[in-house]
């Protein structure tokens, strides 16, 4: 696309006070309140911001994909290429979204209609919006899948979304926006529900877009890393307000708002710290050969046979972590089920004190269950809804013929331990922020006075500065009690701070252990080094409050 | 020890769920009118014998008189006054309708919960239900009726039995999805046996969908029955029941239509009402399927 050097340096998009206003009844008057960005033709403005604070509604503002009814833009004007699209008629926005503007989404699985063929979704848009004749189209699609470096485009024109990997989908849903040659790439957390390896490429996919389809990009994260990876510029929100914006290596060399300190300071490093730990105590768990094979088919099926889990040893020490990393699907939160028997290992033996509890019966399980708890990924699901807190809290010890009083004391005082009022134990679980619940977890875990915690990927859906606060209540009960704590995680950067020891698994397979310091400093094999490298922000060093470019 | 910060707000307090379900189907005026309609139904159902004269007292010189003051809803060949037939008639209708919904959501309960927690039974119970579906309900029960007899007891029991699959297959569901729930885990992990657990934390999920099928088997039930009697399969012709009276109104369908149109309006009137407190109990009770409808 040849522009004129005034083409080149107008913005594609300037938000101008946009406030759009919540209905009655919420948590705040506006959705988002006096928003004022612009961004340039290949530059990436980053949005980044916590749950809640207003960043999706944003970018649901400028494609003109608010809730009708629910939210309102009450003030405020955003210039597509210098045409206010709030005052667009609808069939003049539909047209825009197609040609001047396109959007990709967090679950690329979810953006695309399973029923059709990637090639048949792609079509559409060149039938909607242009007036290519159908062999032109089609021409113009493999074109299009080859241009984000999709492998074998002429072959995938005729597969099904569900076909596709992740990382393929989102290249599908980029090329779809893509397709009219759009002037403004908006992009929704496109990698938050992908996986390290995938995610480095993705990013690597819109940064060469950028540049090479001449068009500005608006990325919305809550990732600082990602931020430090891909950013031009950052727009740090915070309850419906943009409190900190410019240049990416200023904003977070030197942030000045508190908000923004305060998130960027929680960011964890990849560089581990020197720990506080106890000396290491006795062998608290230990598998052997620990083996997970899923049988599939039925009556009438082939049976399929899904390695889970292949020959995986490790122990855990009273008052060390051991951090389990992986992708998804490697087979890390298969291993924390057969520790906690939730499912029934096929092989290999697990240890409690040199007794074998992976083929024990339910009844004889009973007694070795109470030294091994765990805290799940999602506070929202992991306490009954329709059970008042403190219930779920005293169930484990009731179970355990301790006295009723004796129970409710106990879980009085760990709600205090874990940071909130004992004065809560009888609300419901619904009335409580995710950090909040996730508290409560841990004080039901710790009301049965384990030897060993597992966390489960526990701090995965928590916004960065919960997220480290969970972990210091974490880490600080671990000392106070000399638990063992697994600690099961997908993010490289809280392993580093939190795991004296580290087992990345791989396909099931545990392919490296060591201490953290070693297996981040001097990985040795060739997955953890890929692992490591993929890593999101990887240049830039986190830590002491600011994010700064590595010499 | 770690402060809780700003950003961890505490949602709006308010605990009152079931009691916000009780104030929304009040304001749903259908699923209100068709609950006036049942309690009306209801009463005068249990009090037939003081609001009406016997049902079998019959009167030859009053041979198919049309409705009128004396008669409100005329009477039949016998001279029987189908005023009071109709209102005895209720009462075995809404017998069989709450016995049928009662019994088939409890056993179908029962079997629902062994079929979804203990897996070896889970294919066997579910095909067994699968056949039962796939016979005729109407079949079915006539099939019953004739090995065992009529009465009450066998009806109630013969329209039972086919309306159980569908209360398994739906409990089924229920427990499959909550006992993936990470609560049922941690539930588990914190070492409670699986009785109390079914018991405390799989069964009240089950509760608002089963009220729901529970009004639409009842209406089933209430036209199963009808239709058994109309065929000459139901309770037995002593007994006054609005498919007997209708099937002996039959014949006389063009000189005395009144035979059969009362005992007719009372059943539609009492299976529309039914099916609409049933509508209104399932959008207030489970929104999520009221937004897609």
């Amino acid at each position: 696309m040849a522009l004129t050097q005034e083409a080149a340096t107008q913005p594609v998009v300037e938000v101008r006070g946009l406030t759009v206003q919540l209905p009655k009844g919420g948590d705040r008057v506006n959705a988002i309140e006096d928003i004022n960005f612009s961004i340039a033709p290949r530059e990436t403005l980053c949005v980044v911001g916590e749950s809640g604070s207003g960043k999706s509604v944003t970018a649901q503002a400028i494609m003109g994909l608010l809730p009708k009814k629910q939210l309102v833009v009450t003030a405020g004007e955003i210039l597509l290429l210098g045409e206010n699209l709030l005052t667009a008629l609808p069939e003049r926005l539909r047209a825009l979204r197609g040609s001047r503007m396109g959007m990709i989404f967090q679950e690329p699985m979810t953006a695309l209609n399973p029923v059709l063929t990637v090639g048949r979704q792609v079509e559409e848009v060149f039938a909607t919006h242009s007036t290519l004749s159908p062999t032109d189209r089609a021409r113009r699609v493999v074109d299009l899948l080859g241009s984000v470096k999709l492998a074998d485009p002429e072959r995938l024109v005729h597969v099904y979304p569900h076909q596709l990997s992740g990382g393929q989908r989102q290249r599908v849903m980029i090329a779809m926006a893509l397709a009219m040659e759009p002037a403004l790439l908006i992009a929704d957390e496109p990698t938050t529900a992908l996986d390290v390896t995938t995610q480095a490429r993705i990013l690597e996919l819109i940064n060469e877009i950028k540049i090479s389809h001449n068009i500005g990009v608006l990325f919305i994260t809550h990732d600082f890393g990602v931020v430090a990876e891909i950013a031009d510029r950052v727009a740090v929100m915070q309850k419906g307000r943009i409190v900190e914006a410019g240049n990416a290596a200023s904003v977070l060399g030197t942030p000045t708002h508190p908000y923004t300190r305060m998130l960027i300071s929680s960011v964890p490093s990849m560089i581990p710290p020197d720990k506080r730990t106890n000396d290491a105590g006795a062998v608290v768990l230990r598998t052997r050969d620990l083996e997970m094979t899923y049988r599939g088919g039925g009556f009438f099926q082939r049976s399929r046979e899904v390695h889970a889990v292949k020959k995986v040893s490790f122990s855990v020490q009273r008052g060390r972590t051991l951090g389990i990393v992986g992708e998804s699907g490697s087979g890390k939160s298969t291993v924390a089920r057969c520790i906690v028997r939730l499912i029934n290992p096929t092989g290999g033996d697990i240890f409690i004190d040199d007794v074998e509890i992976a083929k024990l019966s339910p009844r004889r399980l009973h007694d070795y269950r109470r030294r091994i708890q765990i805290i799940f990924q999602d506070p929202y699901r992991s306490l009954n809804p329709r059970r008042r807190i403190g219930q779920s809290i005293v169930e484990g010890p009731l179970n355990y013929g301790i006295s009723h009083d004796e129970a409710w004391r106990r879980a009085k005082d760990l709600l205090e331990l874990v940071g909130l009022d004992p004065a809560v134990v009888d609300r419901y679980p619904h009335q409580f922020s995710g950090g909040q619940r996730q508290r409560v977890c841990i004080a039901r875990a710790l009301a049965m006075e384990p030897e060993l915690l597992v966390a489960d990927e526990a701090v995965s859906s928590l916004d960065v500065s919960v997220q480290a606060q969970v972990l210091d209540l974490l880490d600080d009960i671990r000392l106070r009690f000399n638990l063992a704590l697994l600690f099961i995680t997908h993010d490289l950067r809280v392993a580093a701070q939190v795991c004296d020891d580290i087992a990345v698994m791989h396909q099931g397979e545990i392919v490296e252990t060591g201490p953290t310091a070693d297996v981040f400093g001097n990985p040795q094999e060739a997955y953890t080094q890929a692992l490591l490298a993929a890593a999101p922000g990887k240049e830039w060093r986190f830590g002491e409050g600011a994010i700064t470019r590595r010499p | 020890m770690i402060e809780i910060s700003g950003s961890e707000s505490s949602m709006p307090a308010g605990d009152a769920r079931r009691n916000n379900a009780w104030v929304q189907l009040r304001r749903n005026p259908a699923a209100m009118a068709g609950a006036i309609i049942l309690v009306i139904m209801a009463v005068t159902a249990l009090f037939a014998p003081y609001l009406a004269t016997d049902p079998t007292n019959m009167s030859p010189v009053d041979r198919l008189q049309p409705p009128s003051a004396q008669w409100w809803f005329g009477t039949d060949m016998y001279g029987r006054d189908i005023y009071s037939r109709t209102l005895h008639g209720s009462r075995i209708s809404l017998a069989v309708g709450a016995s049928v919904a009662i019994l088939s959501i409890a056993i179908g309960l029962a079997i629902g919960l062994i079929a979804g927690y203990i897996r070896v039974l889970d294919a066997i119970i579910l095909r067994f239900m699968d056949g039962l579906m796939a016979i005729p309900d109407i079949l079915l029960a006539i099939a019953l009726i004739a090995l065992t007899g009529a009465s009450l007891t066998t009806i109630i029991i013969a329209i039972t039995i086919p309306e159980i699959p569908r209360v398994v297959r739906l409990v089924r569901g229920v427990v499959l999805s909550v006992r993936e729930e990470p609560y049922v885990e941690a539930a588990i992990s914190v070492g409670t046996r699986l009785p109390l657990i079914l018991i405390r934390h799989v069964l009240p999920n089950t509760i608002a969908p089963l009220i729901v099928l529970a009004t639409y088997n009842c209406a089933s039930a209430i036209i199963i029955e009808a239709i058994l009697s109309f065929l000459g399969a139901g309770v037995p012709p002593e007994i006054p029941s609005w498919g007997n009276v209708m099937a002996e109104g039959r014949i006389y369908f063009q000189r005395a239509p009144w035979i059969i149109l009362f005992p007719g309006l009372y059943l539609a009137l009492t299976v529309l009402a039914v099916n609409i407190l049933g509508d209104g109990l399932r959008d207030t009770l489970d929104p999520r399927i009221a937004k897609r409808m």
